[in-house]
């Protein structure tokens, strides 16, 4: 395969607080192709914005420490100079929020900010810019661009402000865009609207997308590979499909388990994860997810797990002490509707005490 | 005893725009419930979904009395309570609860979990022995599986989930017939997310609760609720048992709803219809006239859906829809069985 847009390595991303060492970020790898879209999926705490905004050189706070490598298209990003890092954010790597209203200035025509963003990287007179500001308005699918481009944002609605966003972001297209929570403000039918949008533009662009998200139904259906992640870690990765179909992580499952989901039966069960994320200030030893794992056993205390590839697993990797056998009969015992107690039951009693 | 515990029977609330200071010129309304009629039918869970300005909150408060409605009739256990008032009123809030959606700002941070849980004791002049008290507030923490012990502890110390379950507490704590739970698990984190769910399921089972659940989110509101009322710009366009509505979604609306909730399912997701509506949900302040959704619709024939207003009706299937031209079995929004 040719060489990753993307490649970040053994990531860590820790801050010092007066309360101790928050590992926002702790070794985080993953690679992302040309074209390609990953989608991060974790609950809040879990650490999926830091990689990203340490990507683009958002996380540099004075208590900050940052070690590993990102490589963006041959240059180490973590290396770069202030001035080189704002030659990239927002002309190679764009970022959207979840929230447009506080992205965008209140006080300036929407028109003047996206011409703002495209003279911050390329030196073309006014008038071109206001051009390239309607084609880009017209792109993202708002309805008289013409008048808009002299609006303000109070007077858009939130999905119309979320696609001035996505307009601003693709102003110098860019190479990467990340998405974190692009859709969590909007009601459900602009979300489809917003995510429908962001499929066409990176098949019109080709463009890489980074979507980070809570919910696992905008993964499943936007993403070409997924990470897990876990306080602060990467717990699971792979292609959507296999992630969905044969997941390896007891943490995957328990997300699947605990969503109610659309196409399920009536009166079907969800099956909660007990507890609650630990703080990324004082985090288990061992495997982190332990103290909720259903399937723990006792040396997984004791051990940090590492992201391992699944045997066959063809890009799909699991950090997890169990055997992969013993996870794939954990897993078909699941699926065939057993609760995790009675798939613990069944199938950790045939293994040796420590299995 | 009468099958249903709530009637409502058209209910309207306009909220009224003003301009100006001093003589407050009003200058028109926020149309936030406009002619709303339904039942709720004793021990069941009923849904009401639908998107931001839909009117489902105020929906909600209308029929606690927390607002007061413009016009229409809310009757509750076979008495009109529209315009009930004082301790008459006082004494109906014992029989309905709400839960709220943010467990951190529902929760005073200045009291104790023990005095919060123990507010409607007191209100209600219950157990007013020292010792009675405490022993009903643990009894109702171990209900709603929070450690007894933390009765001192404060609002800070609790985590999302923890404080959503003191809610809970709070409301179940005067046995009330009906809860009103308005977006109570939106806030909180997926795995946090199931076990309320799962806690509200158990609390109606064991207490012969009436719940009345709304939310946004398709998905929890089919998980959780026996019947569903869909609601756009103030108005129900449908009402359905919740499989009649996922299986055979009669308004385009309620089918364009529930293809865009996206599915945890690459290979359902990549099988399904999908049908995304142009535009937003236009302001409840001047909502467009005849049918409000046919700004909207796919479907919408001009000179039919935007004159002439639907009415609520019966469906093939059982539900009711308010649709001109509702969708036909084959129209729906197929979602692949599983």
């Amino acid at each position: 395969m040719s060489e990753p847009l993307l490649r970040v390595q053994d990531l860590r991303v820790h801050f010092d607080t007066e309360d101790g060492v928050v590992k926002a970020a702790d070794g985080l790898s993953y690679e992302l192709q040309r074209g390609q879209v990953l989608g991060i999926v974790g609950e809040s705490g879990s650490g999926k914005s830091v990689s990203s905004l340490t990507i683009m050189g958002l996380s540099r706070a004075e208590n900050a420490r940052i070690s590993g490598s990102v490589v963006f298209d041959g240059r180490d990003m973590l290396s770069l100079a202030a001035e080189q890092m704002r030659a990239v954010r927002g002309n190679e790597i764009a970022m959207i929020f979840q929230d447009p209203l506080s992205s965008l200035h209140p006080f300036y025509r929407v028109g003047d900010q996206l011409v703002e963003a495209i003279h911050a990287h390329h030196d073309v007179p006014r008038g071109a810019a206001l051009d390239r500001a309607l084609e880009l308005l017209e792109m993202v699918g708002i309805p008289e661009p013409k008048r808009r481009v002299r609006a303000y944002p109070h007077e858009f609605s939130g999905g119309m402000r979320q696609r001035v966003m996505i307009a601003m972001a693709l102003a110098n297209e860019p190479k990467l865009l990340i998405a974190d929570e692009p859709t969590t403000a909007l009601d459900v039918t602009v979300q489809a609207q917003i995510l429908d949008l962001i499929r066409r533009l990176k098949d019109e662009l080709g463009m890489a997308v980074i979507i980070i998200t809570h919910d696992l139904g905008i993964v499943a259906e936007m993403a070409d590979e997924i990470a897990v992640m876990y306080a602060g870690r990467i717990v699971e990765r792979g292609p959507t499909e296999r992630i969905f179909a044969a997941p390896e992580h007891p943490y995957t499952w328990g997300l699947l388990g605990s969503i109610p989901r659309l196409d399920a039966p009536a009166g079907s069960e969800l099956v909660p994860i007990p507890g609650r994320p630990p703080s990324l200030i004082d985090l288990p030893g061992g495997c982190s997810f332990h103290p909720r794992c259903p399937y723990v056993q006792p040396r997984h205390r004791e051990q940090q797990p590492l992201l391992e590839p699944v045997p066959g697993g063809r890009g799909h990797a699991v950090a997890c002490l169990l055997e992969h056998e013993t996870r794939a009969r954990l897993w078909r015992s699941l699926q065939r509707g057993a609760v995790p107690e009675q798939a613990r039951a069944s199938v950790l009693a045939e293994d040796a005490p420590d299995g | 005893m009468a099958e249903n515990l709530v009637e409502v029977r058209d209910l309207v609330k306009h909220f009224p725009l003003t301009q100006g200071v001093v003589l407050r010129r009003r200058i028109g309304a926020v149309h936030a419930v406009d002619g709303v009629s339904f039942d709720v039918r004793r021990g069941e869970t009923l849904g009401i979904v639908g998107e931001t300005g839909c009117g489902k909150s105020t929906t909600a408060r209308l029929m606690l009395r927390l607002l007061d409605p413009t016009s229409g009739t809310i009757g509750f256990d076979g008495e009109d309570i529209t315009s009930a008032a004082g301790a008459r009123m006082k004494a109906l809030r014992r029989e309905m609860q709400m839960i709220f959606q943010d467990p951190y700002s529902s929760l005073n941070p200045r009291q104790s979990v023990g005095s919060i849980i123990a507010e409607p004791f007191a209100i209600h002049r219950l157990h007013s022995g020292e010792g009675e008290r405490r022993r009903a507030v643990q009894e109702l923490m171990e209900q709603v599986g929070l450690n007894p012990e933390h009765f001192n502890r404060y609002p800070h110390e609790f985590s999302g989930g923890q404080r959503q379950r003191i809610g809970v507490a709070r409301a179940i704590a005067l046995r009330p017939k009906l809860i009103v739970a308005d977006e109570p698990v939106s806030a909180l984190d997926v795995s946090i997310q199931a076990q309320i769910l799962n806690l509200l399921r158990a609390l109606q089972r064991d207490l012969g609760l009436t719940i009345v659940f709304i939310a946004h989110d398709l998905s929890v509101v089919r998980h959780m609720c026996d019947r569903i009322l869909v609601m756009y710009l103030g108005k129900i366009v449908e009402s359905a048992s919740s499989d009649e509505l996922y299986h055979h979604a009669r308004h385009p609306y309620s089918g364009a709803l529930l293809s865009a909730v996206p599915l945890a399912d690459p290979r359902a997701a990549a099988a399904r219809r999908r049908q995304i509506l142009s535009g937003d949900v236009p302001s409840p302040t001047d909502p467009p006239p005849a049918c409000r959704f046919h700004t909207r619709c796919p479907r919408a024939v001009t000179g039919r859906c935007d004159v002439d207003e639907p009415l609520l009706g019966p469906k093939p299937g059982g539900g009711l829809a308010a649709c001109h031209f509702p969708l036909e079995d084959d129209a729906r929004t197929a979602l692949p069985a599983r």
